[in-house]
């Protein structure tokens, strides 16, 4: 492509299958905390 | 959902949905005001007619058929369809928990939410036996869970360090009964922190989270002890020390707060940095828009400003070689939290709960104190599992600003406390914070994709 340059491979959909078992991180976001954004934060899933 | 900007000299396009993003030219970025789905074999001629005084007509067509064929790989306009996702994974065993290990404090900030330290509810240390009994109340709850987490909140922790140490003590014996682990964080102001405290910390605390607001009169303004004497040379001293001791493969990081009256807080990140901090994260306070350090609308041009003067010194440091790491600026495009967990965030009231020195259950820290939220009490035995529920079903989905909001999978529905405090209800994003964090990301963003382009 000419115009566009991609720059990430975009796999949100595929994590939704396998996701949500929960062995990461709770995260607050709130200033006051541990300031974590969700897009911060690692999956452990496979560990 | 499609959400384009400019910034450092670059045309960035996210596609929400799917997480892609792309750098393009002004043409495609233009084009993408006049197109969507569903797409034409060819460029509609209206759409050529008005892009045709400013770009060349084949070029416009050419740039056409690269957004279709992005499109068609899902990766540009891409659908949201996670919406069953959160229907599903609903209720979730309790896997993390912040214990108020003290309701005192011996600093006296200004803008302190929990009303310098003592939550409005008196000062109190909390016992090793309601410590025993919150030990006992995660492991129960946590059904599979295999990591807990176990975070030693105050008020100042430090000022009931016996407590913690006997705490940890226990939790290390139980956890080997259940087959799981603990990981321990605490959060200190760094006024108490002597050498055995050190120590400790470092070997059993599997994150350190350091309070302090960056250049010394800034922290000295607001981070003042009880006869209004400033804090910075005594933690900043202790804070050097722990982290020189700490193991390199262990969390910790300095955290400051900017108000209204360090609007140019990049200076903050930066004099934190150069006194030896690498781990940073500032930010913006959270106040009643009273108060005159609180930070209002009026500040967002700003702040906004002062966050792309950041992100350009972050960008220095990394041609220089240098690693510093500014939490809101981290950000991983390809492998962060899977979908699920995007659409929760904190998970607070659902698997993550705070316990006062009385026993008291909250959804978290920042819920102390407001009685309807109370969800129970430790000495009592008592859990209401209907606030639990209620909590549970605060996903984007059923945020209406967050449902249509272009964050939403980096955000997850903002703090619900926040929401709660200063927009009414735990479903209305709090527009103020909503602001800053989407800057915050574009910013984020905006450093990765010069990386990527970069590799
Ligand atoms: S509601 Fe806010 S303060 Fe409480 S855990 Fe969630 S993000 Fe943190
Ligand atoms: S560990 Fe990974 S898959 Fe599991 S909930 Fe967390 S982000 Fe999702
Ligand atoms: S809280 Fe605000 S920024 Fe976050 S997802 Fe909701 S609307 Fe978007």
């Amino acid at each position: 492509m000419k115009h566009i340059r991609t720059v990430n491979k975009a796999n949100l959909k595929q994590t939704a299958i396998k996701g949500g078992c929960g062995k990461c991180q709770a995260s607050c976001q709130s200033a006051c905390k541990t300031s974590c954004t969700v897009a911060n934060q690692k999956c452990e899933k496979d560990k | 959902m499609v959400h384009k900007f400019k910034l450092n000299g670059l045309n960035i396009v996210l596609d929400s949905n799917s997480g892609g993003v792309h750098a393009v030219d002004d043409l495609i970025y233009d084009l993408l005001d006049n197109v969507e789905p569903p797409f034409d074999a060819e460029c509609p001629q209206r759409v050529l007619e008005k892009l045709s005084k400013s770009y060349d007509e084949a070029d416009i067509k050419e740039c056409y058929n690269e957004i279709v064929e992005l499109y068609n790989e899902k990766i540009l306009f891409s659908e949201d369809d996670y919406e069953k996702y959160a229907k599903l994974k609903v209720a979730s065993p309790i896997k993390a928990m912040c214990l108020n290990i003290a309701h005192d404090c011996n600093l006296r900030c200004e803008y302190c939410f929990a009303k310098t330290g003592d939550f409005g509810g008196g000062r109190k240390l909390m016992t090793f036996e309601t410590g025993k009994k919150a030990i006992d109340f995660l492991l129960e709850r946590s059904g599979d869970r295999q990591n807990l987490e176990l975070d030693f909140f105050g008020g100042e922790p430090l000022m009931n360090f016996d407590v913690v140490k006997q705490i940890v003590e226990y939790a290390r014996k139980r956890e080997k009964e259940y087959g799981k682990n603990f990981r321990f964080t605490i959060t200190t102001n760094g006024i108490l922190l002597t050498d055995d405290k050190i120590d400790f910390i470092n070997k059993e605390m599997s994150n350190v989270v350091l309070s302090i607001d960056g250049r010394k009169e800034v922290n000295d303004r607001m981070r003042k002890r009880c006869d209004g004497t400033g804090s910075y040379d005594q933690i900043i001293k202790n804070f050097k020390k722990l982290v020189s001791l700490r193991d390199k493969d262990k969390d910790w990081y300095v955290r400051g707060t900017y108000t209204k009256y360090n609007l140019d807080f990049a200076e903050d990140v930066m004099s934190l940095y150069n006194e030896g901090f690498d781990q940073i994260s500032v930010e913006p306070v959270m106040a009643d828009p009273k108060e005159p350090y609180a930070i209002t609308e009026g500040d967002l041009p700003r702040i906004f400003k002062e966050y792309e003067t950041l992100s350009k010194k972050m960008q220095e440091l990394r041609d220089q070689g240098k690693f510093c790491n500014f939490f809101h600026f981290m950000i991983d495009l390809d492998q962060g939290p899977c979908a699920v967990k995007r659409l929760r965030g904190c998970g607070c009231g659902n698997d993550y709960v705070a316990v006062t020195p009385d026993g008291d259950i909250f959804p978290c820290h920042q819920f102390v104190g407001i009685d309807k939220f109370k969800m129970g009490n430790l000495d009592e035995g008592t859990f209401n599992n209907d606030i639990k529920e209620y909590f549970s079903q605060a996903h984007i989905y059923n945020k209406p600003e967050c449902k249509k909001c272009w964050a939403k999978f980096y955000c997850s529905g903002g703090c619900n406390a926040n929401n709660y405090n200063y927009a009414g209800d735990i479903h209305n994003a709090y527009k103020l914070s909503c602001q800053i964090q989407k800057k915050r990301l574009e910013c984020a963003i905006m450093l990765k994709v010069i990386k990527m382009l970069e590799e």
